[in-house]
């Protein structure tokens, strides 16, 4: 009865068009907003910002970035943690080397440089496709990391080849305390969401889905291949990017090439396979399942009496319990919790008739 | 020039070792299309579960034979769990379903037996041998031979035996050969039950060399380039793609490295298998049959 759709009529065309339609979407969309931009910075602690807001956004973010070349495009990468990687860097050394560059200036620039490197270690997808990508994208993702520790000025010599935040300043407003970075991170987080969605409902987001359906279809419709894959890797490359600067420098402060590891861009593919590939939502319930998931299990090992599960068992328990999260996934809901949520939601709609 | 024959043995020899994964790939990737990742877990699982049972006390062949066992186990389950309800599905839903298995595989493992490095010895001295004015380590020959025989055993295997001949049918045509009256579920648990047994014996030779702890799972990491070098559909060019590899990644390393200071062997069998997918995108040996865009 909530959400019932009756007498919302659209009446012109940009009317039909909307991302959101039905005005109850829209209601809990700008609710749910303005308690994440108004509301959470004045109850939320800073554990709550520091272990699992920030680094549920920033995950999503990845996800999303991810989801482009994946879930729309088609194109299987296992080297997002590298592009991360490329971002966070890139974005550090624009920081540092020119002079009273703004933050967020920063952070489109290293967003571009993963962007063309993504373009780069995309090239094969022009004549390979499926699985043969990841040897391409493997390649990023032992390459880039390996520059970064070896070559020292990547990290301004440092010695230890870390990178550290720079002051997280934005017209003179300071956000470096955790409800500022969460702020900051919010931000850019919607904004790159809101990008995301208009792209995948664009002319490109559609070439997109057709190269990922059936690629001769789509050629012989007139879509350029290499221009759909190469902007998809692009794309991807650029949220990936910035991604990473915003791990690195709103969650973690200090961060080195190692912590991009693969296991790194298991985890951002995870999350496309359980929040939902081909979905903008997805990404979110993803991400929000992968930050919750393994501190609900230790909780739950902390109710178990001492000693019966150690730290070690708990992460060979957790690893088990993804890789069989993720078969069960593939095997019963291959579009993921997004499909679920969309469920709910049909249901909703009709509720509390059958059909 | 004597240097150069000792590094390019050297890396030769320890391509077989690369060679070896990769068998296990194609084994799977021939008889169901799967590019399996979770070979490296196997390898691990196989590995960990023969050298805990050893330091229990078991005799070594008993040994040998529980963990086969336990392995055609896995691959019983593994079929009737994760193949079977994903059959027809794709490709790259395929490959992330075995990166979910390699997860459990890996967890199971060590939940079951711990992570610490065990280490494994096979009897054979890892010494150096002089032939022909060459040192050749004597574990790497041996290696060496059991590929060889591993081949040999499997090419027999394919090429003379009714489970051969099926397993080849279903390659080439899924649904003519059980329209044939082939049983798929029998076909895809005999050949993981073969990619277990190659992982144990991979498990073995690789353990031996660098204790049996969890970087054995990544030896997977390892055999993806020379699976794209040699071809995924053919065991000889696993063979091929390894020795490719291990010899190049040792020149490199000694020629090359030395100009950026080293460690160039983990990304360069990477560089070299894009450079080869952009130019010869079914390998070397490979059908020509590969899906091009």
């Amino acid at each position: 009865m909530l959400y019932t759709e009756a007498g919302q009529f659209s009446t012109t065309y940009r009317a039909d068009r909307r991302v959101f339609r039905l005005r109850q979407d829209r209601i809990a969309l700008g609710t749910l907003l303005a308690f994440a931009v108004a509301v959470v910075p004045l109850i939320g602690n800073d554990y709550w910002f520091s272990a699992i807001l920030i680094p549920f956004l920033v995950l999503s973010l990845a996800g999303l970035g991810l989801n482009l070349l994946t879930g729309y495009a088609g194109q299987l990468s296992l080297g997002s943690a590298a592009f991360m990687a490329a971002g966070a860097f890139a974005a550090y050394n624009f920081n540092l080397r020119i002079e009273g560059l703004p933050l967020l200036v920063s952070f489109g620039l290293g967003g571009l440089v993963a962007a063309l490197l993504s373009i780069v270690f995309g090239l094969p997808s022009l004549r390979i496709k499926g699985f043969y990508l990841i040897v391409s994208t493997l390649a990023a993702q032992f390459l880039i990391p390996w520059v970064l520790v070896k070559f020292g000025w990547f990290s301004n010599f440092n010695a230890s080849g870390v990178i550290t935040a720079p002051p997280l300043e934005i017209a003179g407003y300071d956000l470096s305390s955790p409800g500022g970075r969460y702020l900051l991170t919010l931000a850019v987080v919607i904004a790159l969401a809101w990008l995301a969605s208009n792209i995948v409902r664009s002319e490109l987001g559609r070439n997109w889905m057709a190269v990922r359906d059936m690629d001769t279809a789509a050629a012989v419709i007139g879509i350029s291949l290499p221009k759909a894959k190469l902007l998809a890797f692009g794309i991807s490359g650029f949220y990936l990017g910035i991604a990473g600067s915003l791990w690195a420098f709103t969650y973690l402060g200090t961060v080195e090439p190692h912590g991009f590891d693969l296991a790194r861009s298991f985890q951002v593919l995870f999350i496309i396979i359980i929040g939902g590939m081909g979905s903008i939502l997805g990404n979110f319930l993803g991400a929000a399942f992968i930050v919750l998931f393994p501190l609900l299990l230790s909780n739950l090992a902390a109710l178990l009496p001492v000693g019966l599960i150690d730290a070690g068992q708990l992460e060979n328990i957790q690893k088990m319990v993804f890789g069989a999260l993720i078969i069960a996934f593939l095997i019963r809901e291959p579009d993921g919790l997004a499909r679920l949520w969309q469920q709910f939601r049909a249901r909703a709609r009709r509720w509390p008739l059958r059909y | 020039m004597d240097f150069f024959f000792e590094v390019l043995i050297g890396g030769l020899l320890s391509g077989v070792m690369y060679s070896l994964v990769a068998i296990g790939f194609v084994l799977i990737y021939k008889a169901s299309g799967v590019f399996n990742f979770a070979q490296g877990a196997l390898v691990l699982f196989a590995a960990l579960t023969f050298v805990s049972l050893v330091e229990r006390g078991v005799a070594f062949w008993l040994a040998f034979g529980i963990t086969m066992a336990a392995m055609l186990l896995l691959a019983l389950g593994v079929e009737r769990l994760v193949l079977r309800p994903l059959a027809n599905r794709s490709h790259i839903t395929l490959f992330m379903a075995t990166l979910g298995l390699a997860y459990i595989i890996e967890g199971a493992a060590q939940a079951l037996w711990g992570a610490q490095v065990h280490g494994l010895e096979l009897g054979i001295e890892d010494v150096p041998l002089e032939v022909g004015g060459l040192f050749v380590s004597q574990f790497d020959l041996f290696a060496a031979g059991t590929a060889a025989t591993l081949v040999l055993v499997l090419s027999l295997l394919f090429n003379k035996t009714r489970i051969g001949l099926s397993l080849r049918a279903v390659a080439d045509d899924t649904l003519a050969a059980q329209a044939v009256g082939i049983r798929l579920p029998r076909v895809w648990t005999a050949v993981w039950a073969v990619a277990g047994l190659v992982a144990l014996i991979t498990g073995l030779l690789w353990g031996a060399r660098l204790g049996v702890q969890f970087s054995l799972s990544l030896v997977v990491l390892k055999a993806l380039p020379v699976l794209i070098i040699g071809g995924f559909s053919s065991v000889g060019g696993a063979i091929a793609g390894g020795l490719i590899v291990g010899a190049s990644e040792k020149l490199a390393e000694i020629y090359v490295g030395p100009l950026v200071d080293g460690g160039i062997e983990n990304w360069f069998p990477y560089i070299l298998a894009t450079l080869f997918l952009l130019v010869r995108p079914a390998g070397l040996f490979g059908e020509r049959a590969i899906e091009r865009v």
